[in-house]
C-alpha cells in the first residue's frame, strides 16, 4: 500500500495520460491517431527501457531490439500454434504475453549474465553480437519463423473476458493500458532507492560497491527487467501489424532505439516517449519526399548529434535550469540592495 | 541440425579437408584484416569504430569499379585501399575526432549515422542489387592440386597479401618512427604535443590505415563474395567476435582468433549449417567466460 501513497501523484499523472489517451483513440473517428499512437507505444516502450539501462545504469546496449523482436515472436508464435490456443481457449492471449515477457526474461539472464560483466564497449558490441545471432537464427529457422518473410497468415487473437483483439477499438485500448502500465513500473523502479542504485553504479560503480551495492547483480536485474518491458513493446506491436518480422532483430531498430532517447532526452523521464514521437513524424515525412530515408535520417543525427549535442527536452530542462538560477541570483542581489 | 556423418566422411578424405581448410583460412584472412584494423584504432584512439565495415564496403566497390574501368585487378585492390584510407581520413578529422572523450553513446550514434548515409549512398551510385565481380583475368589460372584438394591461385594470393600486411602492421607499430610517435601519443598525447608533434595528424593517419586495412579486404573479398549495400554489418560483427577472442589491441592474437573463426565457418558448414552463427558465439562467451582479457590480450582490466 505504501507504494500507491508515495507514487500517488505519479499514479495519477498515468491514469489521467491514460484516459486522455484513450479519448483520443476512441474519439476521433479516424484510423490515423490509434494506428500512429499505437506504433508509438511499442516504439517508446523499446527506447524508455533500453533508457533505463542508458540513462539510468550507464550501460550502452546496442542490441536491444533482440528482445523487443524476441517478445514479438514468441507472442505470435504461440497464438499461431493451434495446439497452445485450443489447449488454453478462452485464456491464450494473456498467458501467450506473460510468457512472452517471461521467455525473453530468461533468455535476457543469460545474455546479460555474461554481459554486464564487462565495461561498456565491451558491453556495447557484444550485446550487438548477441543481437545479430539472434537475427540470423530467425532468419535461418525458417520453418519455425518463416525466415526474412516474418510470421505471416496472421495472428489469431481469442476473445478473452470480453475484449476482442481483432476489433481495433478494444486492440487500441489494450496496447494503451499495457503501455501505461509499463511507463508506471519504469517510473516506480526509477524513482525508488533501487533507481538511485542504480544512478550511483552509472555515477561510480567502484565507489558503489564500497557502499555494499553488489553492482553486477543490480546491473543484471535492470538488464532482465529492461529487457522484459522492451518484450512488451515486441508484443503491442505484433498485435498491431498481426505479424513479427526479422528486421525487428536488427541492429538498425537498436540503432533507432538509442536515437529516439538521444532525441528526446537522456535524463527526462519521458524524453524517449518524445523522441519516439519525432522521429517517426520525421521518417514519414521525409518518405513522402524520397525512398532514401536512411541517409536524411543519418544526417539529422549527425546534427544532432555533433551540433545540438543532447535532446530536446535535456535542452528544455537546461534551459529552465538556467532560467531558475538566474531568476534565483537576481533576488539576491536585489536583497542585498 | 547436426550432420556427424557429413563432418566424419569430410575428415577422413584429404580432399574435403583441403579444400575446406582453404576456404576457411580464406574467410580467416578477411576477418583478420578487418579485425586488425579496428584492434589498431582501438589500441591507440580507445574508440571502437563501429563504422568500421562501411570502410570494408567502400573498399569493395571502389576496386569493383576501377576493375570494370581498368582491367587490372591489383591496380583496383591499391584504389579499393586507398580510397577508403582517405575516406577514413575524412570520417575522422570531420566526425568522429568531435566525440573523442565523450561518452560511447555519442560514438555510437555517429557510427550509427555514418553507416545509414554510406549504405544509402552506396544505393544511389551503384544501385542496390547484388554485383559480382568474378575471378579477376590475372587469377584465371588452373588450380593446384594439393593433397587431392583444388586449391584456387587467387586464394593463395589473397593468404599471402594478408599475412604481409599483417606482419606489416605490427612492424608499423612496434619498429618504425610512426609506430613509436602514434603509442606515445595514445599513452599521453598533450606531451607528445608538447615535444612539437601534431598529434592529430598521427591520429588521422592511423585511422585512415585502420581503414585502409578494412578497404584492402573488401578488395580481396570483392571477387569471391557478391557486393551488396549493408555487406559491412556482417563483417563488422564477425570482427568484433575476433577482436573479443584474440584479445582487444592484439595483432597475432586477431589473427589467431581470425583462423579459429574461419575454420569453424567452414568446417561447420558441413557439419552444421544451420549451427555457424551459434558456433561462433560459442566460441566467445568460452571465451569470455574462462579468459576475459581474450587469447593473447593483455591482462588490463576491462
Amino acid at each position: 500500500m505504501s507504494l500507491f501513497i508515495e507514487f500517488r501523484r505519479d499514479l495519477l499523472i498515468a491514469l489521467v495520460g491514460l484516459v486522455v489517451l484513450i479519448a483520443i483513440g476512441l474519439g476521433i473517428d479516424h484510423a490515423w491517431p490509434r494506428d500512429f499512437l499505437t506504433s508509438i507505444f511499442a516504439a517508446a516502450l523499446l527506447a524508455m527501457s533500453l533508457n533505463m539501462l542508458i540513462g539510468y545504469t550507464g550501460l550502452v546496449s546496442f542490441g536491444h531490439a533482440a528482445f523487443f523482436a524476441l517478445g514479438g515472436y514468441i507472442f505470435g508464435l504461440l497464438l499461431q500454434s493451434p495446439a497452445f490456443t485450443g489447449a488454453l481457449g478462452a485464456g491464450s492471449v494473456p498467458v501467450a504475453l506473460v510468457a512472452a515477457v517471461i521467455g525473453t526474461g530468461v533468455y535476457s539472464v543469460v545474455i546479460g549474465a555474461i554481459c554486464v560483466r564487462l565495461t561498456e564497449i565491451y558491453f556495447a558490441f557484444l550485446t550487438l553480437a548477441f543481437q545479430m545471432f539472434l537475427y540470423s537464427v530467425i532468419l535461418s529457422w525458417v520453418d519455425l519463423t518463416g525466415g526474412d518473410q516474418g510470421l505471416m497468415g496472421g495472428i489469431p487473437r481469442p476473445v478473452f473476458l470480453g475484449i476482442d483483439l481483432a476489433d481495433q477499438y478494444h486492440r487500441y485500448v489494450f496496447c494503451a493500458v499495457l503501455f501505461v502500465a509499463c511507463v508506471m513500473i519504469m517510473r516506480i523502479m526509477t524513482e525508488s532507492p533501487f533507481g538511485y542504485t542504480l544512478r550511483m553504479i552509472r555515477d561510480n560503480a567502484t565507489r558503489a560497491a564500497f557502499l555494499g551495492v553488489n553492482v553486477t547483480r543490480v546491473k543484471l536485474i535492470c538488464f532482465v527487467v529492461s529487457s522484459s518491458i522492451a518484450s512488451v513493446g515486441g508484443v503491442i506491436l505484433t498485435l498491431f501489424t498481426s505479424g513479427a518480422y526479422p528486421e525487428w532483430a536488427f541492429w538498425a531498430q537498436s540503432g533507432e532505439a538509442i536515437f529516439m532517447i538521444m532525441l528526446g532526452g537522456l535524463n527526462v523521464f519521458l524524453g524517449p516517449v518524445l523522441g519516439a514521437v519525432v522521429l517517426r513524424i520525421l521518417n514519414d515525412v521525409v518518405q513522402m519526399y524520397t525512398s532514401h530515408t536512411e541517409i536524411v535520417i543519418g544526417v539529422v543525427i549527425m546534427f544532432v548529434v555533433l551540433g545540438l549535442r543532447r535532446g530536446i527536452l535535456d535542452f528544455v530542462k537546461d534551459w529552465w535550469v538556467e532560467k531558475q538560477q538566474a531568476r534565483l541570483a537576481a533576488e539576491n542581489r536585489n536583497g542585498q540592495e | 541440425m547436426f550432420d556427424f556423418d557429413a563432418l566424419a566422411a569430410c575428415m577422413s578424405t584429404s580432399a574435403c579437408l583441403v579444400n575446406q581448410a582453404t576456404s576457411g583460412l580464406i574467410i580467416g584472412m578477411l576477418l583478420f584484416l578487418v579485425a586488425s584494423g579496428v584492434t589498431l584504432i582501438f589500441g591507440v584512439l580507445h574508440v571502437i569504430n563501429f563504422a568500421h565495415g562501411s570502410f570494408y564496403m567502400v573498399g569493395a566497390y571502389f576496386a569493383y569499379t576501377a576493375y570494370v574501368v581498368t582491367g587490372n585487378y591489383f591496380l583496383a585492390a591499391l584504389v579499393g585501399a586507398v580510397g577508403a584510407g582517405i575516406c577514413g581520413i575524412l570520417f575522422e578529422r570531420l566526425i568522429i575526432s568531435r566525440v573523442y572523450g565523450q561518452n560511447l553513446l555519442m560514438q555510437l550514434l555517429v557510427c550509427y549515422a555514418f553507416i545509414l548515409i554510406v549504405d544509402d549512398l552506396v544505393k544511389i551510385i551503384w544501385g542496390a542489387e547484388y554485383l559480382a565481380m568474378g575471378i579477376p583475368a590475372e587469377f584465371r589460372l588452373p588450380p593446384f592440386r594439393i593433397a587431392g584438394g583444388y586449391v584456387p591461385p587467387f586464394y593463395l594470393f589473397l593468404v599471402a597479401v594478408a599475412v604481409c600486411i599483417g606482419v606489416g602492421s605490427v612492424l608499423l607499430v612496434t619498429k618504425t618512427r610512426f609506430g613509436k610517435i602514434v603509442r606515445a601519443a595514445a599513452l599521453n598525447a598533450p606531451m607528445v604535443s608538447a615535444l612539437g608533434i601534431r598529434v592529430n595528424i598521427y591520429f588521422a593517419l592511423l585511422f585512415g590505415y585502420g581503414c585502409a586495412l578494412a578497404g584492402v579486404a573488401g578488395a580481396l573479398a570483392a571477387p569471391v563474395r557478391s557486393l551488396t549495400p549493408g555487406m559491412g554489418l556482417g563483417i563488422l560483427v564477425e570482427s568484433f567476435i575476433v577482436t573479443v577472442i584474440g584479445g582487444m589491441g592484439s595483432i597475432p592474437g586477431a589473427f589467431l582468433a581470425a583462423i579459429i573463426l574461419g575454420l569453424t565457418r567452414s568446417i561447420g558448414s558441413v557439419g552444421f549449417p544451420l549451427f555457424v552463427d551459434g558456433a561462433m558465439f560459442m566460441i566467445m562467451a568460452l571465451v569470455l567466460i574462462f579468459r576475459p582479457t581474450g587469447l593473447m590480450g593483455q591482462g588490463e582490466p576491462r
